[in-house]
């Protein structure tokens, strides 16, 4: 039903000239990953922004793998303690990489602080970003439910919250109900999403 | 009329703000780091301060259409305080963020020997991260701070055109001129600077090398100074195209200095929810709670 997203960010690759770009720079944090900080935020500038053919952002893309660089170039060691430097010194489109770059960096449930602390703003990118694969692989139940409803909330779509069919329980199902009720009880718009969820059948009940 | 603000601070604004400002045409502006009002007494404040700057106001200013962009310093009014004075440190890790797009708000408040040695650093830190900088200058005692700040300025060895020397008057523009850095004006609801006063400098001295902002913040201010004062120009009989040489091309000269401005959005003419989009996950705001 939700259409399988293309290849994880730290695996996407670029059109060719970015890809150079990028290599460089990751030679360069591998070499250095105290070098990390500097290069996330230059990115952008460096190696380009905008689309990228898999859906992905070209910045998205480019700042999530040098993170990976960073992490594999330190060692199981030390890997959490630099994505983390990443995520608190980056800016919110920094951050936004740093959680794309989850799921694929083996830190088992070290970095659910940085999932948390995007959860808790309301800056729709960092939330979607929140909500994947690393959120649907560790986050505990109660924080993750109240993650899908802050999408409602927010307005993002829910194709973006990972195994959403499997992690769906009776009781995300009674607290999006009991939001769809308190909406409709005001006269106001069901998000569709809210609807379509309540309208399937749990796949794992 | 199409309007870029060079100097608000719309972390004090309200969504109202926002909305009367995209109404008006205002599609990008620049918020520069300074003063909060109630002093601060840790440097863990100001890192807080700058992350809302480049994180959660941008976010805001986007959904109402609005492209924000930032300038970091430590302000001249806090570098008094030893207690602020480990910003310094933090600076050279922001000077590198995308939208940061000049070192600001710098410069003198009570010209003491402390505003002046962290200018004169902060002036450094610029061309270490080939940046512009945005220069307050004093209320109080103008003339003689807006001297002493150009003679620092030539001291450090910045080119004038990367510096703009604001919050400038009739009797401060003219030096500024002669130095060759660009002159900002702050036009206010009282006495500082009106939109007919400002009208009459640029009949005098022309349209080049100028940034006309509102600086609205906490304090008695609006932010659609740049609006009226762009009206003003019309009826004055400057054209359509003078106001947006004034208004948009301007500032974009100024700030494009940095490299970093984020106008794509602007430029295409995305609505306020493709804006968003590109920068996200699609929103729809029908759904927002
Ligand atoms: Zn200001």
């Amino acid at each position: 039903m939700t259409p399988d997203p293309a290849p994880t960010a730290t695996r996407a690759r670029l059109a060719s000239g970015a890809e150079a770009r990028l290599e460089e720079l990751i030679t360069e944090v591998r070499r250095d990953p105290g070098r990390l900080s500097r290069a996330v935020a230059r990115a952008a500038r460096v190696v380009g922004r905008g689309p990228n053919p898999d859906g992905h952002r070209v910045e998205d893309v480019a700042r999530a793998r040098l993170v990976a660089a960073a992490a594999e170039a330190t060692g199981p060691a030390g890997a959490s303690a630099v994505v983390e430097d990443a995520y608190r010194t980056g800016d919110a489109d920094e951050r936004r990489a740093v959680l794309l770059a989850l799921p694929d960096l083996d830190l088992a449930a070290a970095a659910l602080p940085l999932v948390e602390d995007a959860l808790r703003t309301n800056d729709a990118r960092l939330v979607a970003a929140a909500m994947g694969p690393y959120a649907a692989a560790h986050l505990q139940a109660e924080a993750w439910r109240h993650g899908v409803l802050k999408c409602l909330f927010v307005g993002i779509p829910l194709t973006a919250v990972a195994d959403l069919e499997h992690r769906r329980d009776a009781e995300l199902d009674r607290m999006v109900a009991a939001y769809a009720a308190e909406r409709e009880a005001a006269g106001r718009e069901v998000p569709p999403d809210a609807r379509a969820l309540l309208d399937r059948t749990p796949s794992n009940p | 009329m199409r309007i870029f603000d060079p100097h608000i601070h719309m972390t004090s604004r309200t969504t109202d703000d926002y909305e009367a400002m995209h109404d008006a045409g205002v599609r990008a502006v620049v918020e520069p780091a300074f003063w909060l009002g109630q002093p601060r007494t840790s440097v863990g404040s100001f890192v807080d301060y700058f992350d809302g700057l480049l994180g959660w106001e941008r976010f805001r200013a986007a959904q109402h259409g609005i492209a924000h962009h930032a300038t970091i310093a430590l302000n001249p009014k806090e570098a008094n305080d030893p207690r602020c004075r480990g910003v310094l440190d933090l600076l050279p890790r922001y000077l590198e963020k995308d939208g940061v797009v000049a070192v600001g708000e710098v410069g003198f408040d009570s010209m003491t020997r402390e505003e002046e040695d962290v200018f004169v650093r902060q002036l450094e830190l610029a061309g270490e991260h080939d940046l512009p900088v945005l220069v307050h200058t004093p209320h109080r005692d103008k003339a003689a701070g807006t001297r002493r700040t150009l003679e620092i300025v030539a001291q450090v060895g910045i080119a004038p055109e990367r510096v703009v020397v604001d919050h400038l008057n009739e009797v401060t523009v003219d030096v500024v001129d002669d130095a060759g850095c660009w002159a900002g004006f702050s036009v206010y609801p009282d006495t500082k600077m009106d939109e007919a006063r400002m009208v009459r400098i640029l009949q005098r001295r022309g349209l080049e090398r100028v940034m006309i902002n509102s600086a609205a913040d906490w304090g008695r201010s609006d932010p659609l100074k740049t609006w009226r004062t762009g009206q003003a120009m019309l009826a004055a009989g400057f054209t359509e195209h003078d106001v947006d040489h004034v208004l948009w091309r301007n500032p974009v000269a100024f700030y494009g200095q940095s490299g970093r401005l984020l106008l794509d959005d602007v430029d295409a003419g995305a609505d306020y929810a493709g804006n968003t989009l590109q920068r996200g996950e699609p929103l729809t705001p029908a759904a927002q709670g």
